[in-house]
């Protein structure tokens, strides 16, 4: 119980520092001269990102680690992780068309990166839908376990897309090979973007995980939901 | 002689499923007669005085033989779940890894003799000229059909034993699947409209690293789907 109220302090407190960011995002920070005021939605869409894509693979490692040490802290983790992916790819999916629809005409494009996106978020659907189809314990984390490291597998195959593909979507412009091209304050409230977006990744994590350890202990008791 | 011994295993299982098969021939003639309407349905949706049909083909093709290699999957572990077969399997004195590699050789060799049929059928009902392209082809389509079977193979290993099996696997498995599926048809489309070869090199490197990875990886994590 102590960690679920830990987790939801973690939570509160970095939606509330969320607040602080954007305030910071549309005041302090200036206006980009082509995109205009669309651009201060990069402050959400390209941190939750990030953390869709590294949440893909924490569970890849998790689930690794998983099969060689049967730690069912692992799975949890790697359960926790997956249901904050899918949150984070559905952020990027609806952000994205918001920023679309003014700046490319057009609330969907079948460009590489949405559609790899989309692909991801139904990887996250697909891995949690077979945790729930599984009934036994033991073969459910095995199971999950396998998908979650193809699913890691897949994430290289995704993020390099965008520098193969001719594409309508801008190219990454903080992690790219060579430094970062953003002007600085920018830069600086991108950067506590990301942190506060991490925070927000640890403290859904850190729920699910009480979540689903006191949910095993009442199917240990018999009554799981 | 391990090795060789895991080969000759491998195909043991392999030619048990493809005699099986054989046999009744009940699942190979409801994927062609699948293809054939999956074909037809395709011809009623397109105009053909707009779009001519080589442009069409490539995606006719890959979307045909996704669902058409979906039900062969589906079937490869459900034979065995008749009989507790599986369990019997799993008791034979052979690795983990010959069983894989059984199961993916029987489903390769299903999956081609789709393939084998549906391209020629492509080509007759769309008019599409194949032979002038035929190896290119051939290459494109055995290195994406190769990618996918071989995570197929080894995700039908564990939807089978769950709730709503034939659903699972296609939910499971279109993630996995569309990457090498988009590339292939994306190499298909120039090859087809005569374009030289150099322009689709790119996509059957990508189509040979997809293949490489997901061959090893699931070779690697077949074991941890049926072990108890």
């Amino acid at each position: 119980m102590r960690m679920l109220r830990t987790g939801r302090w973690i939570t509160a407190i970095a939606l509330a520092l969320l607040a602080g960011v954007y305030v910071r995002a549309l005041v302090y920070t200036p206006v980009e001269r082509t995109q205009g005021l669309a651009q201060k939605i990069f402050y959400l869409h390209v941190p939750a990102a990030i953390w869709a894509e590294a949440a893909m693979v924490l569970v890849g490692l998790a689930s690794i680690f998983y099969l060689f040490l049967k730690d069912p802290r692992l799975d949890r983790f790697a359960a926790a992780s997956a249901e904050a992916g899918t949150v984070f790819a559905a952020i990027v999916l609806t952000t994205g068309p918001i920023w679309g629809k003014p700046i490319w005409g057009t609330w969907w494009s079948w460009d590489a990166r949405l559609t790899f996106t989309l692909f991801l978020f139904l990887l996250y659907v697909g891995y949690l839908l077979l945790r729930g189809a599984v009934a036994d314990p033991a073969s459910r984390a095995r199971f999950a376990a396998v998908v979650g490291i193809c699913g890691m597998c897949l994430v290289p195959f995704i993020h390099f897309s965008v520098y193969m593909f001719r594409t309508l979507h801008p190219m990454p412009i903080v992690l790219q090979p060579g430094p970062p091209k953003l002007p600085g304050t920018m830069l600086i409230t991108w950067l506590l973007s990301l942190g506060v977006f991490t925070l927000l990744y640890v403290g859904f994590v850190v729920q699910r995980y009480a979540l689903s350890y006191l949910n095993e202990q009442l199917e240990a008791a018999g009554e799981g939901l | 002689m391990p090795w060789s011994n895991g080969i000759r295993h491998a195909w043991l299982v392999a030619r048990k499923d493809l005699l099986v098969e054989f046999r009744s021939r009940t699942a190979i003639l409801s994927a062609l007669a699948f293809v054939i309407l999956v074909l037809l349905a395709f011809n009623f949706s397109r105009d053909p005085t707009a779009v001519p049909a080589f442009v069409l083909a490539p995606s006719i093709l890959w979307v045909t033989l996704t669902f058409a290699s979906m039900l062969a999957l589906n079937r490869a572990f459900q034979l065995e779940l008749e009989n507790q077969a599986f369990d019997g399997l799993l008791l034979a004195p052979i690795s983990r890894g010959s069983i894989y590699a059984g199961k993916l050789l029987a489903n390769l060799i299903f999956v081609a003799t789709i393939e084998l049929i549906g391209v020629p059928l492509l080509a007759l009902f769309f008019n599409v000229r194949v032979w002038p392209v035929v190896v290119p082809l051939v290459a494109i389509i055995a290195l994406a059909t190769l990618g996918f079977v071989a995570v197929g193979t080894l995700f039908s290993a564990m939807t089978v034993r769950t709730r709503f099996a034939e659903l699972l696997l296609p939910v499971l498995l279109l993630p996995f699947m569309i990457p090498p599926l988009m590339w292939a048809a994306w190499a298909t489309g120039p090859l087809l409209a005569g374009r030289p070869l150099s322009e689709i090199a790119g996509w059957l490197k990508m189509l040979a690293a997809y293949d490489i990875v997901f061959v090893v990886m699931a070779s690697l994590l077949f074991p941890a789907t049926v072990n108890e």
